[in-house]
């Protein structure tokens, strides 16, 4: 790991002019769950870290105006265990309450959470000569240096979203239920303050795989908002995972339904673990509108959310999968009393 | 037989060895010896400095570390503290759990200098002197370990497990347990001693 300088600004102020002063390979880092972890692997290589878990007042939970708040810094295991959320917010709860260990969830926050690295194998096997490729080719880690996924070990990567230059899976479970909810950040930056929808943070790979977020250099997201809604009562984060508890999703589903009587009036709906990025499924969302939820329009629905999935040599089973992970999902949300 | 290890050849423990040398150059605070905490060990920050201030166990104490050090390693090299455990050294599999604020945390995936005026409970700290906490000897009780390499960190996030509210069936336990991974699976034993504490722990709250 390379020396690095460590500051701890007590404001978003203060953290936006260290990031500015620092210079090139100044890097935030809030629980560092992802940040530390690439550093031990040489991915990530910063020359100065940001620390800006000590700004104060930054980990508020926020539940009594028309939108719920999340403080950048609050934890994983905060919000998830906020009444409220619990309550009437079940696919944000279980989102965070089934991503990682408590460990993690009491170390990691929901700001950072958002900005978590792929677990692409490949990308992950970087670690070699800092001015060499690394033991396999990675367009996302060297930018042009080709995909080992594609062609390689592929069984966990992406259906959804991918292009000729990566196939890498976004990893996380809470942006996905955040996208689901229509939720929005707010950044602070060099060029002052602005709001951006969750589901607008992320970039698809194209030909740019490195480029994962649209946050300018020295952007942070300071809080997360979500607009209240009754549809929060009929939702549930549904997780595929390869063991029962603390792995990354196979596929996972975020839904939350409005009904009118035993029909669907508004459906939400959101993919994880088999898209490059968190993955709003608008053609599933159309197809519930006016239906009663039977079994036979929730598998629907879910085949709808794959119509464009394209599968590799190994991942195949994740087209099937999805779809029936998203109508477990429906399922689940229409069977919760509101 | 001939080894490479210097620690076989002299008869001493790298535990040990790392004792002595840790005792010779400690910086402990007021009321803390130098055998007490163990403290830096002679090497100058070959990177970055950071000046950590920082209770563990209980112990005021002042270090000067590398920016780039974890949580885990000042433990276990710089203050002899051997008891949380590197497995994984990615957060995976829950050996290095240590408590940070009276919350349980992955060592390894915390930088030093983020405990800086925080309070850390490791393993060492948990027993009230010669007495065991009731979860480690609920882990004796029933056989919780066989080779007892993750039980530190078991034990470490069993206790946080029952503190937070999360040992109230074996399910729960089971689903709040599972960043802790013990190879030798000797998991029904680590339910069941998570069980019995929680009682006991409770009885005594």
């Amino acid at each position: 790991m390379k020396p690095f300088s460590y500051a701890r600004p007590a404001t978003p102020a203060e953290a936006v002019q260290a990031f500015t002063a620092a210079g090139a390979g100044a890097r935030y880092i809030a629980g560092g769950t992802t940040l530390y972890d690439l550093m031990k692997l040489d991915i990530e290589r910063p020359r100065h870290l940001i620390d800006v878990t000590a700004i104060q007042g930054m980990d508020a939970i926020e539940t009594s105006g028309d939108r719920l708040r999340f403080g950048a810094l609050a934890t994983m295991s905060a919000v998830a265990v906020d009444p409220v959320v619990a309550r009437d917010y079940p696919v944000l709860a279980e989102a965070l309450w089934k991503a990682a260990s408590q460990q993690l969830r009491n170390m990691a926050t929901v700001g950072g959470n958002l900005l978590q690295r792929t677990r692409c194998l490949y990308f992950r096997n970087g670690s070699g000569n800092p001015s060499s490729v690394g033991a396999f080719p990675c367009n996302k880690r060297a930018p042009g240096s080709g995909c080992a996924a594609i062609g390689g070990l592929d069984r966990g990567q992406a259906v959804l979203g991918q292009s000729d230059a990566c196939t890498a899976v976004s990893p996380g479970d809470w942006p996905v239920a955040l996208t689901a909810m229509d939720a929005e950040v707010e950044v602070v930056g060099p060029a002052g303050v602005r709001t951006v929808p969750v589901a607008a943070l992320y970039r698809l790979p194209g030909d740019t795989p490195h480029l994962e977020f649209t946050l300018a250099p020295g952007e942070m997201i300071v809080g997360i908002t979500v607009p209240k809604t009754a549809a929060g009562h009929r939702s549930t984060y549904h997780k595929i995972r390869d063991r029962e508890s603390y792995a990354f999703a196979i596929a996972s589903a975020a839904v939350a339904l409005d009904m009118d009587g035993d029909r669907v009036s508004r459906a939400h709906v959101a993919l994880g673990g088999v898209a490059t990025r968190p993955w709003r499924a608008p053609e599933a969302e159309r197809l519930l509108v006016g239906k009663r939820l039977t079994p036979t329009v929730a598998l629907d629905a879910g085949h709808a959310a794959f119509a464009q999935a394209n599968a590799g040599r190994q991942n195949g089973y994740k087209v099937e999968l999805g779809a029936r992970t998203v109508a477990d999902a429906l399922t689940i949300a229409a069977g919760r009393t509101v | 037989m001939a080894s490479d290890d210097p620690f076989l050849d002299t008869g001493l423990t790298r535990r040990a060895t790392l004792q002595a040398s840790a005792a010779l150059v400690a910086l402990p605070l007021a009321g803390a010896t130098a055998t007490e905490v163990g403290a830096a060990l002679p090497a100058k920050p070959s990177g970055q400095a950071f000046d950590l201030h920082t209770t563990i166990n209980g112990r005021p104490m002042a270090v000067e570390i590398d920016t780039r050090t974890s949580l885990l390693d000042l433990l276990r090299e710089r203050l002899a503290l051997t008891g949380a455990k590197k497995g994984c050294d990615h957060g995976q599999c829950g050996a290095c759990t240590v408590h940070v604020d009276g919350q349980r945390v992955a060592s390894c995936l915390t930088l030093a200098a983020k405990i800086d005026g925080r309070r850390v409970t490791t393993i060492e700290g948990l027993s009230d002197g010669q007495t065991l906490h009731p979860m480690q000897q609920a882990f004796i009780d029933h056989d919780a370990l066989q080779c007892g390499y993750c039980t530190p960190g078991q034990i470490m996030a069993a206790v946080a497990c029952v503190a937070e509210g999360n040992a109230t069936s074996r399910e729960r336990i089971r689903e709040y347990m599972s960043g802790n991974i013990c190879r030798c699976g000797a998991y029904v034993g680590i339910v069941q001693a998570i069980e019995d504490a929680a009682a006991k722990m409770e009885r005594k709250a």
